[in-house]
């Protein structure tokens, strides 16, 4: 391969991005064979990561990185070990299959092309976070995966229930994209680094700091809210709003174990203390009881395996959290068994869908005959749920007993609650496996035959690799246990899965006693699921109803807020526009002292003495007796067109006082301010009548005038104060000097303009245009209103 | 606001108008003037414009929206900044070039570009807003 390994790496993550914006193209020339050509895609990325994989497997790291925003020293930068190469390839494995099923699944779908894009965009983000070495390049894609899913739950956007599982997902998912940055830059603070790869490497620098307790509970609030934790599990089920490639691709292998992969990625670095272990082994303990429990309520094929999904997050969230050796290696055995089966039951389960015309269990038996490849893929996967030796489910089952037997009381409590736990599982597995396919046929909405080879392809060969994996244990600990472990742990972890059955061990009882509940809770189904479900009506209410409660009430609450604030009298606006104006002018001089400096002291004997007329010439005084003569016209005034014109005077007055006074800019600006307020007014008043006056009563009228009065009274004493003190003249020396040697203009507030300040210029003129847009759309909703009215 | 003598005379005063707001425009950055007031005056004029010959011959004289004009404005401020790109310096850092023309010497500078950028977003939207409320009937606006 003439790819360098780095730039390999660094690929992986970014052509799904590239393919998703060729993919309207691929389609359009493509058409309904355009899932097997964009497969191609993930397929290569597999091969290229399993090409790079010898050093990794070594215990090696590849990394690669790439100037970003290098004045803060930012690169972005990929890095594979063992960790992110098993979710890498886990990812691009299951997703070369998932897009070719898709191909299938929405064979002749109007918005196909569109919906491939966005499973190859979500394919990139997945791989960046996995492959992402910089801290915040890892929150970029963990946001891009939570936008991406966020379009795919949401695909049919046409129907009401989508489209709220869609926000559902988001808004929970974006919570903990928060903490997540948050946690990041706290990270990067105490650390120094962006980098994962040289993080872990700081052992003891966040576990032994003061904010440890902040920084872990930031990355744990991400990685449960994105690994469907109890209490954050709800927005799981609703997610399989989503058409079922999604669901089999994100909701099992991939955008859920984000979480976990963040997890075990921070292990090294905030793991193993007893808070660590505690929460995570409580919440994770909870949450696999909780999913499970969940599933056996429910009737939906993909309803269940949803919330198997959120049992085997807790399952894996429990198992980092207990962080020994063994406890590790059942996460990555687990993660690959998982991946696996919920990508071929999530499959299985869309076959169905879609050739038997209904997913309710209830109304599924027989199909084998109809379908029976489909039953073998389902029948695949299911064992290596259920753990049956021979599959990698039965290793990772025994890694997680081995992790916990011999324990202290607390430790047995945990193996309890995962024997109990893994026979509900089971049982759930043979629910999947038999009730639709075995047993009585029933009739379905659609006469059932057998699905195409693209849909059949991913059950088969998934199923297939976790029974073949299982027939290798040499080769599954070696080339994925040990890489993933010493990733994780930090430290060289030896190979050790091997297949025997050893009747004097514990471990082969504890799966014997897992796979006995299994079949009880199967033969029970149909009672537990009774029970269940009256307990859940008799409670009444759910994580689900808290969340429409909480969203509600914002949206409520948001409505309040803007009619208050935005009731539309212009009347009132003005008042509070002026009332803060005075509020910003008194409290400040108030609390200050600032009257103080304005109020003449004893040492200056009788003040009314010193008050003597300014020495002015006779035109000043003529300049200011005219402003004055405009504002009372303005008060006086009997008509509107007077009183506009009279404003005219007064501000054209105060234009006259800026020129004779040295501020000719300024007099030129406002004069032509004053021309264009008094033509604006006149033309605004022209629709409505100029000769009337309002007549406002009395209360309004004192109101407004006091109001102005105390502005007024504010802003002179301000003004007042100002002149008090010594005026700070360094920037006005400074642009007096340099304004002509290095802006070449003699014109100081004009340069300042359009030069020093040019930044705030620009800002400023985009802020003049949108105004200008706005009272645009304004006046033209009021001639639409007039038009269509009577 | 019909009168004759208005009507007769406002293409007069619009045009004079006009012409003293480049003026003022380019002469800003020595003398007291810029783009902002130059461009008032010529919303101004906009304005009599529409009031002494309506505001479809406003619009018809001006061939395009003055809105687009002030967006035009907008993107060409932003441009003269970009410029500094290509001499490696930060954004909108100024450039100055002395054109000799034997008698004179005529400075170009990526802030005259600004200035006239300031100048029209400001003629722009105000005429903008001035010629909508000065019209009557929807399809003028």
């Amino acid at each position: 391969m003439g790819l360098s390994l780095e730039a390999s790496i660094a690929l992986a993550a970014l052509a799904p991005f590239l393919a998703a914006l060729l993919t309207p193209f691929v389609h359009s020339l493509a058409g309904r064979y355009s899932g097997w050509v964009l497969a191609t895609v993930p397929a290569g990325i597999f091969l290229l990561l399993l090409g790079v994989s010898d050093p990794v497997i070594a215990g090696g790291t590849i990394a690669a990185s790439f100037g970003w925003v290098s004045s803060y020293g930012l690169t972005l930068s990929f890095f594979a070990d063992g960790l992110s190469l098993i979710f890498a390839l886990t990812i691009a494995g299951v997703g070369t299959l998932i897009i070719l099923y898709s191909g299938a699944y929405l064979k002749g779908h109007r918005h196909k092309g569109r919906f491939l894009a966005y499973m190859l965009a979500f394919m990139g983000s997945m791989l960046g976070l996995v492959l992402a070495d910089n801290m915040l390049a890892l929150f970029m894609f963990w946001e891009a995966t939570s936008v991406t899913s966020f379009l795919l739950i949401g695909f049919d956007h046409n129907r009401q229930a989508a489209r709220r599982g869609a926000i559902q997902a988001l808004v929970i998912t974006n919570i903990g994209g928060m903490c997540l940055l948050v946690g990041v830059i706290l990270a990067q603070h105490l650390s120094g680094t962006w980098l994962l790869s040289e993080l872990r490497g700081l052992d003891g620098v966040l576990k032994d700091h003061a904010l440890y307790g902040l920084v872990l509970s930031l990355f744990i609030g991400a990685a449960f809210t994105k690994s469907a934790q109890f209490p954050l599990h709800f927005w799981l089920p609703n997610a399989m709003e989503a058409p079922t490639p999604v669901s089999a691709f994100l909701h099992s292998a991939t955008m859920v174990q984000a979480g976990v992969y963040l997890l075990a990625r921070m292990t090294p670095v905030l793991g193993g203390t007893p808070v660590w272990t505690g929460v995570l082994v409580a919440f994770g303990g909870v949450t696999l009881i909780w999913g499970a429990l969940g599933a056996l309520r429910e009737t939906d094929l993909k309803q269940i395996l949803a919330q198997t999904t959120i049992a085997s997050l807790g399952l894996l969230v429990l198992l980092i959290g207990l962080g020994s050796e063994a406890a590790i290696a059942a996460v990555l055995v687990y993660f690959v068994a998982h991946a696996c089966y919920k990508a071929g039951l999530f499959m299985v389960a869309g076959a169905v869908d879609h050739e038997a015309g209904t997913r309710d269990i209830t109304a599924l038996g027989g199909l084998a005959d109809r379908m029976p490849v489909t039953f073998i893929g389902a029948a695949l996967a299911a064992l290596s749920m259920v753990g049956l030796p021979l599959t990698v489910g039965y290793f990772a089952k025994e890694e997680m007993y081995l992790a916990l037997v011999g324990g202290d009381w607390l430790m047995l409590l945990v193996l309890a609650v995962l024997v109990v736990g893994n026979a509900l599982l089971a049982g759930v597995a043979l629910i999947v496996m038999i009730r639709p396919f075995l047993g009585d046929a029933l009739p379905t909405p659609k006469n059932a035959h057998e699905a195409p080879v693209s849909m059949l392809a991913g059950p088969i060969l998934l199923g297939g690799v976790g029974v073949v994996a299982g027939l290798l244990p040499d080769w599954l600990s070696a080339h994925v246990l040990a890489p993933g472990a010493t990733a994780i742990l930090g430290h060289a972890v030896e190979p050790h899965l091997k297949l025997a059955l050893d009747l004097a061990s514990p471990l082969i009882w504890l799966s014997a006693l897992t796979w006995l509940l299994g079949i009880v809770v199967f033969r029970q189904g149909q009672a537990i699921r009774t029970v269940l479900r009256r307990l859940s009506a008799g409670i009444g209410w759910n994580a689900d109803t808290v969340f429409d409660l909480v969203m509600f009430g914002l949206i409520r609450l948001a409505a309040t807020v803007t009619r208050a604030l935005h009731h539309g009298k212009l009347e009132f606006y003005l008042l509070v526009v002026f009332a803060a104006l005075a509020l910003a002018l008194f409290w400040p001089m108030l609390a200050l002292g600032g009257l103080d400096w304005i109020v003449p002291t004893a040492e200056l004997g009788d003040w009314s003495k010193r008050l003597v007329l300014p020495e002015l010439r006779p035109y000043e005084w003529g300049v200011i007796l005219l402003a004055v003569l405009g504002l009372l016209a303005v008060l006086i005034a009997q008509s509107r067109l007077i009183a506009i014109l009279s404003l005219g005077i007064q501000g054209t007055a105060l234009a006259l006082i800026f020129l004779l006074f040295g501020a000719p800019d300024l007099a030129f600006t406002q004069l032509m301010v004053e021309v264009l307020s008094v033509v604006i007014l006149t033309i605004v008043m022209t629709n409505l009548r100029l000769d009337a006056r309002d007549h406002r009563p009395f209360e309004d009228w004192a109101r407004d005038g006091t109001l102005a009065v105390v502005c007024g009274a504010g802003v002179s004493l301000l003004l007042m104060l100002v002149l008090t003190g010594t005026l700070d003249t360094r920037l006005s020396d400074f642009f007096t000097a340099t304004s002509v040697p290095i802006a070449h203009g003699a014109n100081i507030v004009n340069v300042i303009l359009v030069d020093y300040r040019g930044f705030d210029t620009l800002g400023e003129i985009s802020v003049v245009m949108g105004a200008g847009i706005a009272i645009l759309a304004l006046l033209r909703r009021r001639k639409k209103t007039e038009g269509a009215g009577p | 606001m019909n009168t004759v003598i208005f009507r007769t005379a406002a293409p007069l005063i619009v045009a004079t108008m006009l012409v003293f707001s480049v003026y003022v425009c380019l002469r800003g950055h020595n003398e007291p003037g810029g783009g902002f007031i130059g461009g008032l005056i010529a919303a101004a004029s906009i304005a009599v414009f529409g009031m002494a010959s309506g505001v479809p011959a406003v619009r018809r004289a001006l061939k395009v929206d003055p809105l687009a004009i002030a967006g035009f404005g907008v993107l060409l401020a932003g441009f003269s900044g970009l410029l500094s790109l290509f001499i490696e310096a930060p954004f909108m850092t100024s450039i100055w070039l002395y054109l000799d023309l034997g008698e004179t010497v005529v400075p170009f500078s990526t802030p005259m570009f600004f200035d006239i950028g300031v100048y029209f977003v400001v003629f722009g939207t105000l005429s903008a807003i001035a010629l909508a409320l000065e019209s009557d009937r929807e399809e003028d606006l």
